[in-house]
């Protein structure tokens, strides 16, 4: 049974005394193909770091069950609970946290050494490759770039042939450039090792680029799970967790235009004009639409318009309208899921309902992936 | 350098010295690595305990000491009917005293290192497959070296210089407690000045060599030994 079971309650009382309530209960599947992803996403402060440090076994929650694979690694209720070492997870935290006394390579081989020869699935070289860092093998980790001390810190990891990743925020002292070198890397370790990871983080763009399957941390909660399409897209998750609910579309690129800077990329037949990319053409890329980027319309614009990207749709589902907020949220069918916000004005001047036809509108320049 | 000046006195310091510094260092450890990772609400106790030979008159610890290694002591006692010797005024005696004297100067420098230790660094070595145990051997022992370069030689060279401790237990018995000050003391006694010249310049010029070399060591590391 290649599952993750998560049930947790425990109360945590910070540095500062500030004590959350952190519930979880969290039951997904490991070994759907796409799913190996599953990132746990919420504000600071939410409880997310606790959660993987109750699954790594690092914080002792004081009723609990988790289980792995179909190993039990807690059960208060039978006083059982599993040693860190002996759980064989990897743990990748914000800060790289390499030995200092040691190489890279002397790293790496760290909990590669410890790992029973029957238990060695990872290839050293293959890490070291897919990772880049070959070249710092035998330096020390003092002379090494922040972003060459994450990657070590995966390569870590990921050598001591753990069943679950644990990655906490990996990405977040590093700069944007940085983060767009790493993120790959932690696909193709999630793709070609064939092992799941646990990624917490509080950035939006690494979820959407990363994350097949999403926990929704909320106010002590972690009970929200679904595939990242589907959460982004619900009407009724989000409104604690900022303007971030619009559509996560996996596209492909199709062709360049370098001439006016845009790149088009293809999902399901339709095309959508964004800002340029460094990508090549055939890349799989997800785009991230704000819902509060697309607006509607009855008919198809009848002249030119400066709009790029207009597709045809079917409204789904109308949001509830509260009466203090000025706007709600359309879910469109247009091929896959897309949401709109738009004013409730425009909703009555409209006259929406579900299944009628619209079009919707999305300015190229609005999409930042 | 007078005809037959006597160097019994200095080997029998540097065996002293090296032998309590290795126990020391043996009997710290545990206890130093205790007392930094401790929540108990009583360490303060213990932390007091391991102090007092910092303030204390050494005629004081001497004193007990004397009591307890006398042939009547807690530890003499047991002592003599075991090994048919007594603990007081011999070297083992001495070892035993010099291992109380000198504790913190050894317990306090290996404490303040485990301290100092960044602990997700262990958190990271308990994430790949090492025990607690592997940790502090491979992780937390390695990171603590300044630590221990630090507690050896404020041990070792404390312990060269006990004087009024090893008066109190030891005496002055040639080839077995007549250490090195011991030995100053009685030639100045005597009014053999220059015998008291030569170990008295001895013990300055090497303790100074050692503390030299530490100060040389902190000048190209990133922490500070003393």
């Amino acid at each position: 049974m290649t599952r993750l079971i998560v049930q947790c309650d425990l109360t945590h009382s910070n540095a500062r005394q500030q004590s959350f309530h952190l519930h979880a209960h969290l039951d997904i599947p490991l070994d759907l193909p796409g799913q190996g992803i599953i990132a746990v996403f919420g504000r600071s402060g939410s409880g997310k770091t606790t959660l993987l440090r109750c699954l790594a076994g690092l914080e002792r929650c004081p009723s609990g069950f988790v289980s792995v694979n179909g190993a039990v690694w807690q059960d208060t209720s039978k006083g059982i609970f599993l040693p860190v070492h002996e759980r064989t997870v990897g743990m990748v935290s914000q800060q790289p946290c390499l030995f200092p006394h040691l190489t890279v390579r002397d790293n790496l081989d760290y909990g590669f050494k410890r790992t029973p020869l029957l238990q060695r699935r990872v290839l050293w070289d293959h890490v070291v490759e897919i990772l880049g860092i070959g070249a710092l093998l035998d330096r020390y980790p003092h002379y090494l770039s922040t972003g060459e001390q994450q990657r070590v810190s995966m390569g870590r990891a990921v050598l001591s042939n753990p069943c679950l990743l644990l990655m906490d925020e990996p990405l977040a002292s590093l700069d944007a450039q940085r983060k767009a070198e790493i993120l790959p890397f932690i696909k193709r370790l999630n793709r070609e090792m064939n092992l799941p990871i646990v990624y917490v983080s509080h950035s939006i763009q690494e979820i959407v680029q990363l994350a097949d399957t999403l926990v929704l941390v909320n106010e002590g909660q972690a009970t929200i799970t679904g595939s990242v399409h589907e959460i982004f897209s619900r009407l009724d998750v989000f409104e604690h967790q900022g303007d971030v609910a619009g559509a996560v579309i996996d596209t492909q690129v199709v062709a360049h235009e370098p001439e006016f800077g845009l790149t088009c990329l293809e999902f399901y037949g339709r095309r959508l004009y964004v800002p340029y990319q460094l990508s090549s053409v055939g890349d799989s890329l997800r785009v991230h639409i704000l819902s509060r980027n697309v607006s509607l319309s009855l008919t198809p614009p009848p002249g030119p318009t400066s709009i790029l990207n207009i597709f045809e749709a079917h409204v789904v589902e109308i949001g509830a309208s509260t009466s203090g907020k000025s706007a709600v949220d359309v879910k469109l069918d247009a091929g896959c899921l897309m949401l709109a916000t738009i004013t409730r004005k425009s909703l009555l001047a409209l006259n929406l309902s579900p299944g009628q036809r619209v079009y919707a509108s999305i300015k190229a320049v609005s999409l930042q992936l | 350098m007078p005809n037959a000046l006597d160097l019994a006195p200095l080997w029998l310091s540097l065996q002293l010295a090296g032998v309590s510094t290795l126990l020391l260092l043996l009997l710290a450890t545990p206890l130093a690595w205790w007392l930094a990772n401790t929540r108990w609400r009583g360490r303060a106790i213990i932390e007091a305990i391991v102090a007092l030979p910092l303030v204390l008159p050494p005629t004081v610890l001497g004193f007990y000491l004397l009591l307890m290694l006398g042939p009547h002591g807690a530890l003499g006692g047991p002592w003599l009917q075991l090994t048919d010797s007594t603990l007081a005024f011999s070297f083992s005696g001495l070892v035993i005293a010099s291992v109380l004297y000198s504790l913190p100067f050894v317990v306090q420098p290996l404490q303040n290192a485990f301290e100092g230790l960044d602990r997700r660094s262990l958190e990271a070595a308990w994430c790949l497959r090492a025990s607690p145990r592997d940790a502090f051997f491979s992780v937390a022992l390695p990171l603590a070296m300044r630590g221990y370069l630090t507690a050896a030689v404020l041990g070792f060279t404390h312990t060269l210089g006990e004087f009024g401790v090893v008066l109190m237990v030891g005496g002055n018995i040639p080839g077995e407690t007549r250490v090195i000050s011991i030995a100053i003391y009685d030639h100045v006694e005597t009014l053999d000045y220059a015998s008291a010249h030569w170990l008295a310049s001895i013990l300055l010029i090497f303790t100074f060599i050692v503390l030299l070399v530490v100060y040389t060591l902190n000048r190209h590391a990133r922490v500070r030994v003393l």
